[in-house]
């Protein structure tokens, strides 16, 4: 599972560059990411520009992941392609995440 | 605006398993590309047929040396695609298809669900949903609102 990390001062962005975060690697992503935090600052932002697609699965992944992040450091999602975005939406978990469109807009409103 | 000839019936058959079901999501992707849908109607193919065959994957076939066949027909009607997706595993608890509830979201954070948004998702996007068992065999049958059939 291709994933990035580089910290920022106060954010870690996180970084999937996997085409799809599915039931075949659910797991991985969710192990992946745990251990590339375990050092990580209060704000954690999940870059999903590069993915193209989630099922439920990976949509547990993400909410798993950030409970485990939790209370300590919040889960911030960038970069929704129309796919994942909808999925998010149809089961509601958008208004759980703070979301934005670009990981730029991510870390200019994290910045400030 | 063109009418694309009708998409002959096909049949699409994998080994169960979730980098399977990958490849069967492609192939059938690839077997839909003379109807042209549009992006939003490719993801929501791709997405409900998803989650079904996920859960043949999980439920189904739930231990790894239990793996067997799943089969996924398409046939293209004036009311959308038809799907047929059948399996040899196991039946389904209770005989039908579960209740696809969407959960609260205003729970704290460590009350949040992780899973359980799969048949919603398949109950919201498809229509017909119906599943039987046949003998050894499960049968789930739904229908896709896309990609809409001449008549005659």
């Amino acid at each position: 599972m291709e994933i990035l990390i580089k910290t920022e001062g106060d954010i870690c962005i996180v970084t999937v560059q996997e085409a799809r975060i599915d039931a075949a690697v659910a797991l991985e992503f969710k192990e992946a990411v745990r251990q590339l935090t375990v050092d990580a600052p209060p704000d954690v932002v999940l870059d999903l520009t590069a993915v193209t697609f989630i099922d439920s699965s990976g949509l547990g992944a993400i909410v798993a992941t950030m409970k485990h992040l939790a209370p300590d450091r919040r889960l911030i999602l960038a970069g929704l392609t129309p796919p994942v975005d909808k999925v998010f939406r149809l089961t509601r978990m958008d208004s759980v995440f703070k979301m934005f469109m670009t990981l730029e807009d991510a870390l200019s409103a994290e910045l400030n | 605006m063109p009418h694309p000839k009708k998409l002959p019936e096909f049949e699409v058959s994998i080994t169960s398993s979730t980098r399977a079901v990958r490849d069967a999501l492609k192939q059938v992707l690839i077997r839909l590309e003379p109807l042209v849908l549009d992006p939003e109607e490719t993801s929501t193919v791709e997405l409900i047929l998803a989650e079904a065959l996920n859960n043949i994957v999980e439920h189904a076939y739930p231990v790894a040396d239990t793996s067997g066949p799943i089969y996924i027909r398409c046939d293209q009607k004036t009311d959308g695609l038809h799907f047929r997706i059948r399996d040899n595993g196991r039946a389904m608890p209770d005989g039908q298809v579960p209740v696809g509830r969407i959960q609260p979201c205003d729970l704290e954070t460590s009350d949040l669900p992780e899973g359980g948004f799969g048949w919603f998702l398949i109950e919201d996007l498809a229509k017909d949903t119906r599943y039987s068992r046949n003998g050894q065999e499960n049968q789930l049958d739904l229908r896709i609102a896309v990609a809409y059939g001449q008549t005659g």
